[in-house]
């Protein structure tokens, strides 16, 4: 279990450090920090200034390494703006956008899971033809759109919800349905094919030959050889989730790391996207980790690998 | 003697859209207590669709019926599934071919034995623990109480197997079915699981149906043969009379082409029947066989082919083969005729 | 009786007659049972022709403005008109006109996002299902990080910087959703390689890109064409969302994205701004993903997962 961990962990730091580097030469290639840092209407002298003044002119690599130096010590860089460090900023965002995460990710499961066992106990019949109907149709759907439409359902017409900001519960109903959904169709249909599959194996024919009664070979054997995969995407859903809340905050008006990232790349901020980029993907890589090691507990046969 | 088992007419038919096959089609056995019955027959013939429908474990889209379906005094055929589930494991236990994906792979084998008690009997943890060691031991496995935190894919397919015989036997059950319980395992290790399946049948005084292709299996452990041919039981017999003096003549096909330590002549040349073996699909007559067989006539295409006893337990489906039988005598029994 | 008479009474009554259905005939079959792929493939053909015909369909320019028409309501509203069925915009635009030509641009960037993915997807994931080993480890790193890269933000922020172009986002969108195609075709180039015949016709001496060609492309291909239908979809969507942030394609082309951005200050009292445009996202979506969906079912329904 222990190798198996490190293994996981080695895995983990390289991807996060790969990601910090295609992320840093993406955003360098794209766009030159000097002209948004000199500001509109600068001069071509002033962009050079800039330039010398801050480094860019070195070799993209030195600048790479420089910066991932930096970061590792915790120093994300400081608002060209507001002469305030990043870091900070970061932490204070968190807080909404992993509400956000976490909340639209429980609404998924806490939907998906019963209605998935349920079409795989009961196949071709109304309530699995239901769950399929809400598969295909959560997919299909816009996000954007359906937190629009449900302002203003709910928050227009009926007046039930507010629409905008993120002080109490009630602001974060919409926004975590409207971020939420988009998860369902994906883990209701693993979970379904997964009942589906272990249900036909050998296995839960011999807990039947033992005289177990359906209640307890549900719950007890047939859910937990289901639940298996389910905790890798899930975790791979709350991943995406935290990165696409970009949307989900612009619409809903919430203060969180999304929004950040859209104010910081219309003033082209390049520092703060790229600390951004860089907390998403580790929060991203961290959680697969925490998956794996739960798989782990989960199937006794992956601990040995 | 009395009867754990009794099944007349059990019928089992799967819905394909290509028609309704008959897997099973008016079978008729029973199982007294102490005795070995073997199913016997080639892939395909019925045999556990049989033993499946008798535990009401049919797979989606098969349906059964039977003119008598008894377990001792109970009727299976009118068991709910909670009355089925009492019946499971308790007074019936089945064990299945494949050891490897038998066992749930997220729990340990202690686990799972001690479930198996829990379900029917009201009994402690401790008691429960104490039955799987002995059960355990019982089955040649050796260091059982470590093994008892272990889980199924630590152990190897023999090991794996000898717990499900373990797991089977927990609540003490009157009546065991084993189908093709060492097709999936070495050779030597067959041996070894065959002898403890007597042994254990012996000590406890169950009765067994073994399910099987092997006919040198069958001649180490039955005591009465049933013969399955394309869903339907065309003979049955007690041992000595299904080997020596096979009345079907599929079964003499088995008899006469498959080698048998002891009556196989060395340098005997093996043959093999003729023909393929028909896919029991929509409507059917007659004789199953009479497309591979030799003694076949216009007559083997009659409507009705009924089981025809000689003696009580003595039966085989056939118009045309001997129709004067009678048991075999002492010296008979002492030297077996030469074909 | 002659003997042929009495030889075929003999040899029915056997099952031996049973005829079984081709592969084919039980495709054709489900084809025509599976209300899914019919309806959805109806609905892709209408919004294909939609796309295609849109000037013929289209009333009006959709560029043209005429403020002294601005905000005319659906014609299901008591100010509405036959003249402008779905309403104009705030700049006096017609909504079915611009719906229409919105069309055009939804399927054209989704197509071309996913021939890009589909391309890149391939051969990633062809080597690495084929060559295995040190390929495979590389390659499957390479999908992770990917997918630890927060895609939306790293479009958003590229496209800004950059600028918004069609080709922009076709590019980078393209390069950025590759990650399904290479797992799926990955897993499915594994299972071919390891079959019995294709494994004969390496042994048999048969060049690597014979194998390829012959042996698994056609296999391939039909887990290609599924996995192409479903990801026109999450590219649609995904082009729509960039451009309701406006980091998409620029106005005054009428993208739905940008349709629903447009309207959005003003849905409050003109909900059809919003809800028009974006129901029409959904249809299209929704038509794509039952025809993949049933495309799948049809061809191989055990692999319903």
């Amino acid at each position: 279990m222990l190798i198996y961990t490190l293994k996981r962990l080695g895995l983990a730091i390289l991807v996060t450090v790969s990601v910090s580097f295609v992320s840093f030469m993406l955003i360098r290639v794209s766009g030159d920090p000097a002209i948004a840092l000199a500001g509109e209407g600068a001069s071509q002298e002033e962009i050079e200034f800039v330039r010398v003044q801050y480094g860019f002119d070195r070799p993209l690599i030195v600048q790479y390494i420089e910066w991932a130096g930096r970061a590792l010590q915790g120093d994300l860089g400081e608002f060209p703006y507001l002469n305030q460090p990043v870091a900070g900023m970061l932490k204070e965002r968190m807080g909404v956008t992993m509400t956000l995460g976490i909340s639209a990710l429980t609404f998924a499961m806490v939907l998906s899971i019963p209605l998935g066992v349920l079409a795989a106990i009961r196949p071709n019949t109304c309530i699995d033809r239901v769950a399929l109907a809400i598969s295909v149709m959560g997919q299909a759907m816009p996000s954007f759109w359906f937190g629009l439409i449900m302002i203003i359902f709910f928050g227009v017409h009926l007046r039930w919800l507010p629409i905008s900001g993120s002080d109490t519960w009630k602001h974060f109903l919409m926004p975590t349905v409207a971020l939420g959904y988009y998860a369902t169709p994906a883990i209701m249909r693993l979970v379904r094919s997964g009942m589906l599959e272990v249900l036909a194996s050998d296995h839960i024919r011999t807990s039947r030959a033992k005289g177990l009664r359906w209640p307890k070979i549900l719950f007890k054997h047939a859910l937990r050889n289901a639940i298996i995969p389910v905790v890798a995407v899930a975790a791979v859903q709350l991943g995406f989730m935290l990165g696409g809340s970009i949307v989900i905050e612009s619409v809903f008006a919430l203060n969180g790391l999304g929004n950040l990232a859209w104010v910081s790349i219309s003033r082209s901020d390049l520092p703060v996207v790229q600390a951004i980029v860089l907390m998403l993907a580790t929060i991203y890589v961290f959680l697969t980790f925490v998956s794996d090691l739960i798989n782990a507990f989960f199937d006794p046969r992956i601990r040995n690998m | 003697m009395t009867t754990l088992l009794e099944v007349q007419e059990l019928n089992v038919d799967l819905h394909l859209p290509a028609g309704t096959l008959h897997a099973v089609r008016d079978v008729s056995f029973n199982v007294q207590k102490g005795e070995t019955l073997s199913l016997v027959g080639e892939s395909g013939c019925g045999k556990s669709m049989t033993a499946l429908a008798v535990m009401d474990l049919l797979p989606r889209g098969a349906t059964r019926s039977a003119a008598v379906l008894k377990f001792g005094d109970q009727d299976l055929m009118s068991a709910d599934e909670n009355a089925m589930a009492t019946i499971r494991g308790s007074g019936m236990a089945m064990i299945f071919q494949e050891p490897m994906t038998s066992l749930d792979p997220c729990y340990t084998v202690g686990n799972q034995l001690v479930e198996a008690i829990k379900e029917h009997q009201s009994v402690t943890l401790k008691e429960a623990k104490e039955r799987a060691v002995f059960l355990l031991e019982k089955v040649g496995i050796t260091g059982s109480s470590a093994r008892l935190k272990q889980y199924p894919h630590q152990l190897s397919g023999g090991l794996r197997q000898r717990v499900m015989i373990a797991m089977g036997l927990m609540c003490g059950p009157s009546l065991i079915i084993a189908d093709e319980p060492t097709t999936a395992l070495d050779v030597t290790i067959q041996t070894q699981i065959l002898a403890l399946l007597k042994s254990i049948q012996k000590e406890f005084n169950m009765g067994l149906i073994l399910i099987t292709h092997d006919l040198g299996v069958v001649a180490r452990m039955a005591d009465r043969v049933a013969v399955m041919y394309c869903g339907q039981i065309v003979e049955t017999g007690d041992i000595r009379e299904i080997f020596e003096n096979p009345l079907h003549p599929y079964t003499k096909g088995l008899m006469e082409y498959i080698p048998i330590p002891g009556k196989t002549k060395p340098g005997q040349e093996l043959g093999s029947i003729p023909g393929i073996v028909p896919t029991p699909i929509g409507d059917l007559w007659g004789c199953s066989f009479r497309n591979r067989c030799n003694l076949s006539e216009p007559r083997c295409a009659d409507k009705d082919m009924p089981l025809t006893e000689i003696w009580p337990g003595r039966a085989y489906r056939c118009v045309t083969a001997f129709n004067k039988v009678e048991p075999l005598t002492e010296e008979e029994l002492i030297c077996p005729k030469m074909y | 009786m002659t003997q042929a008479t009495s030889n075929n009474k003999f040899d029915s009554g056997l099952g031996l007659d049973v005829v079984f259905p081709t592969p084919g005939q039980i495709m054709r079959r489900r084809m025509m049972s599976h209300k899914g792929f019919i309806v959805g493939g109806i609905m892709v053909l209408l919004i294909f022709l939609m796309a295609v015909f849109a000037p013929v369909i289209a009333p009006h320019d959709p560029f043209h403005q005429d403020l002294s028409l601005r905000m005319i309501p659906p014609v299901w509203n008591e100010k509405g008109t036959w003249n402008y069925p779905l309403g104009t915009d705030n700049l006096g635009r017609d909504y079915l006109s611009r719906l229409v030509y919105g069309c055009r641009i939804s399927l054209l960037i989704g197509f071309s996002c996913m021939m890009i993915a589909a391309v890149i997807g391939a051969m990633l994931g062809l080597t690495a299902g084929y060559f295995g080993g040190k390929l495979d480890m590389i390659v499957s790193f390479i999908i992770t990080v990917r997918l630890a890269l927060p895609a939306v933000l790293v479009a958003i922020a590229v496209v800004a910087l950059i600028g918004g172009s069609m080709k922009i986002v076709i590019l980078v969108l393209g390069c950025l959703i590759w990650d399904r195609f290479a797992v799926i075709l990955r897993a499915t180039t594994k299972q071919i390689r390891a079959i019995d015949y294709v494994q004969a016709a390496q042994a048999a001496g048969c060049s690597v890109l014979r194998v390829i060609v012959m042996e698994i492309m056609p296999n391939l291909f039909n887990s290609l064409v599924i996995v192409a239908t479903l990801e026109i979809g999450r590219a649609i969507l995904l082009e729509e969302a960039l451009s309701f942030l406006g980091m998409g394609v620029q106005p005054p082309t009428p993208s739905w994205g940008l349709m629903i951005s447009e309207g959005k200050d003003m849905m409050l009292f003109n909900p059809y701004l919003v809800t028009i445009p974006g129901a029409a996202l959904f249809i299209l979506v929704l038509g794509m993903n039952l025809f993949g969906d049933g495309l799948r079912d049809v061809t191989s329904p055990e692999g319903r997962s």
